[in-house]
């Protein structure tokens, strides 16, 4: 079973890190997924720029609507994803488990089963 | 990351807003302050033995008011205090708390209390310590240090700034749309400011200002998502982030000035870089333009070109145009030249300056650019003049050791063509 694991976090603390901190993040997490990877679980992987970079495009029944910002004020904004392919929802809560460790903040993961995955935008 | 440091960080990325709702309660700002200081005490005692709560500002807000409403109850001496776990108590009101005070609460706040910093009869520097102090919270210590004076100087400083802002009359209605777009134009000047405090040290003192450039990105970017619709706030953002991600190329191992044309590139900060080409586009789709975005466009242009020969110089000063029609200023067409030296040598770009000398007689950056359009005509000791005045103007020690290395080469040989000094900008 594929899950999306989505991370979410206070970005104005996160994008407060300093470098070091933000590596020392990076780094961790990364040791996180490197077994995964060689296990062939780990799919794609992405962290997003703040939501102040975002833009929103909403359907309406006329034109759509492009609102500046996220999709959704939060008081947590997802920051990034990864996929993953496990056998159960206790598997993916244990890599949901090593990475809010590996995180130097706190937040939360939301594991979400996918219903389809397209790697390259082709079926 | 421990607990404690995880709170430490919570709290200051609270304080903006957290710190202007009390402002609006209070209507005062050591008492705003203070109450924001006691809740802070709290969530040190409280958030390692609860966990934090779900809004750490809503928190703050809702426990720093009711500790100003002891602390104001205790000083009239009126009633009797309630017992502590009372207030600490905030299981159901949180919830409550955290959906009232969304970001259409906290902006007019936010602003309100920036706006207060920029109080008109404080000097700019003033304003910029009086905000990082109380908006962004950085200690006497920290920006004593970042401001090159004693603690105690800087604590005097803030003090009468302080003593100033609290006589200002400002509103604490809801401001009109002009009302409101005046202080934002008033704000962002102030933030871009602080970004320059940090962005124009040089040698020594640039690793103690560094972190200056980073809090005015921190506030851009607690403008941008308050107000996630002002192309202006998204043009400053993208030109800080984009200046900044130069960072660590500007200066070499002996902390000397590194020309633009001579940083090595791939150490610009992509990561930054992206963040501002993605909000130049945000920006643009408004055409509503302003000088901030302009002057973002500038940069991008400098960003997006993987080798020095590759930089769109036409583009650049096609924007140098609109920037000097936006805001007409001879530093803006001195900055210029640098484009129209590229693109049409530097007899023409000589040209475009020499008018501008009146006004520039005693801007460093003036003789140092002209000192290098007379180097590369050939004209060596009209630029060896030029680079001498430009000397003893430096503001720095990094700045005139930068004019030096012309001069040096000017003495060798004459012949190299070095690059003007304002083509930084």
């Amino acid at each position: 079973m594929q899950y999306a694991i989505l991370c979410y976090n206070h970005e104005e603390i996160t994008s407060a890190w300093t470098k070091e901190e933000d590596d020392l993040c990076m780094k961790q997490l990364l040791a996180v997924q490197e077994p995964l990877k060689k296990q062939g679980k780990l799919g794609p992987v992405a962290r997003l720029l703040p939501t102040s970079a975002a833009t929103t495009l909403r359907k309406t029944r006329d034109e759509p609507i492009i609102i500046d910002g996220p999709f959704a004020e939060t008081k947590e904004q997802l920051l990034g994803f990864y996929v993953v392919d496990v056998e159960s929802l206790d598997e993916a809560l244990d890599i949901a488990r090593d990475l809010a460790k590996a995180n130097l903040a706190m937040g939360s993961y939301e594991i979400r089963p996918i219903q389809l995955f397209i790697p390259n935008g082709t079926s | 990351m421990t607990d404690i440091a995880w709170i430490d960080k919570a709290l200051s990325a609270a304080r903006p807003q957290a710190v202007a709702a009390l402002l609006r309660y209070f209507r005062d700002l050591d008492t705003a302050e203070e109450a924001f200081q006691e809740a802070s005490l709290r969530a040190l005692k409280n958030w390692p033995k609860n966990g934090p709560p779900r809004d750490p500002t809503a928190w703050l807000i809702f426990v720093g008011r009711n500790s100003g409403i002891d602390t104001i109850r205790k000083l009239s001496r009126q009633t009797e205090l309630p017992p502590e776990d009372q207030i600490s108590d905030l299981d159901d009101s949180e919830a409550d708390m955290a959906e009232r005070l969304d970001n259409a609460d906290y902006r007019d706040d936010v602003l309100r209390l920036l706006f207060v910093c920029c109080h008109p009869d404080l000097p700019a520097t003033q304003q910029i310590a009086v905000a990082l102090r109380i908006v962004s919270g950085l200690s006497v210590k920290q920006i004593s240090r970042a401001f090159i004076v004693s603690e105690s100087a800087m604590e005097q400083r803030i003090t009468r700034a302080k003593a100033r802002i609290a006589k200002a009359d400002v509103p604490f209605e809801a401001p009109g749309p002009v009302e409101r777009a005046e202080r934002f134009a008033v704000v962002a000047a102030m933030v871009y400011l602080v970004f320059n405090e940090g962005y124009s040290a040089t040698g020594d003192e640039a690793p103690a200002r560094a972190p200056l450039c980073e809090e005015a990105i921190r506030l851009a970017r607690l403008l941008l998502r308050l107000f996630p619709a002002e192309p202006e706030m998204m043009g400053l953002l993208a030109l800080m982030l984009l200046q900044h991600s130069r960072m660590p190329a500007r200066f070499d191992a002996d902390g000397h000035i590194v020309l633009l044309e001579e940083q090595d590139r791939t150490l610009w900060n992509r990561q930054m870089i992206n963040e501002g080409l993605a909000l130049i586009d945000k920006a643009m789709r408004h055409r509503a333009p302003g000088p901030y975005q302009v002057q973002a466009a500038i940069a991008a242009l400098h960003a997006r070109a993987a080798r020095p020969e590759d930089t769109d110089w036409t583009g650049i000063d096609q924007l140098y145009a609109t920037l000097e029609i936006m805001q007409p200023s001879p530093v803006i067409t001195l900055n210029r030249s640098v484009a129209i030296a590229k693109l049409h040598g530097a007899a023409e770009a000589l040209a475009t300056i020499e008018p501008l000398a009146p006004k520039l007689e005693s801007y460093f950056n003036f003789h140092g650019v002209r000192g290098a359009y007379l180097m590369q005509l050939g004209r060596k000791n009209e630029a060896r003049e030029a680079f001498d005045k430009a000397i003893a103007l430096a503001n720095s020690a990094a700045e005139a050791a930068h004019i030096r290395i012309h001069l040096d080469r000017l003495m060798q040989d004459g012949g190299k063509s070095p690059e003007p000094v304002a083509a930084e900008k």
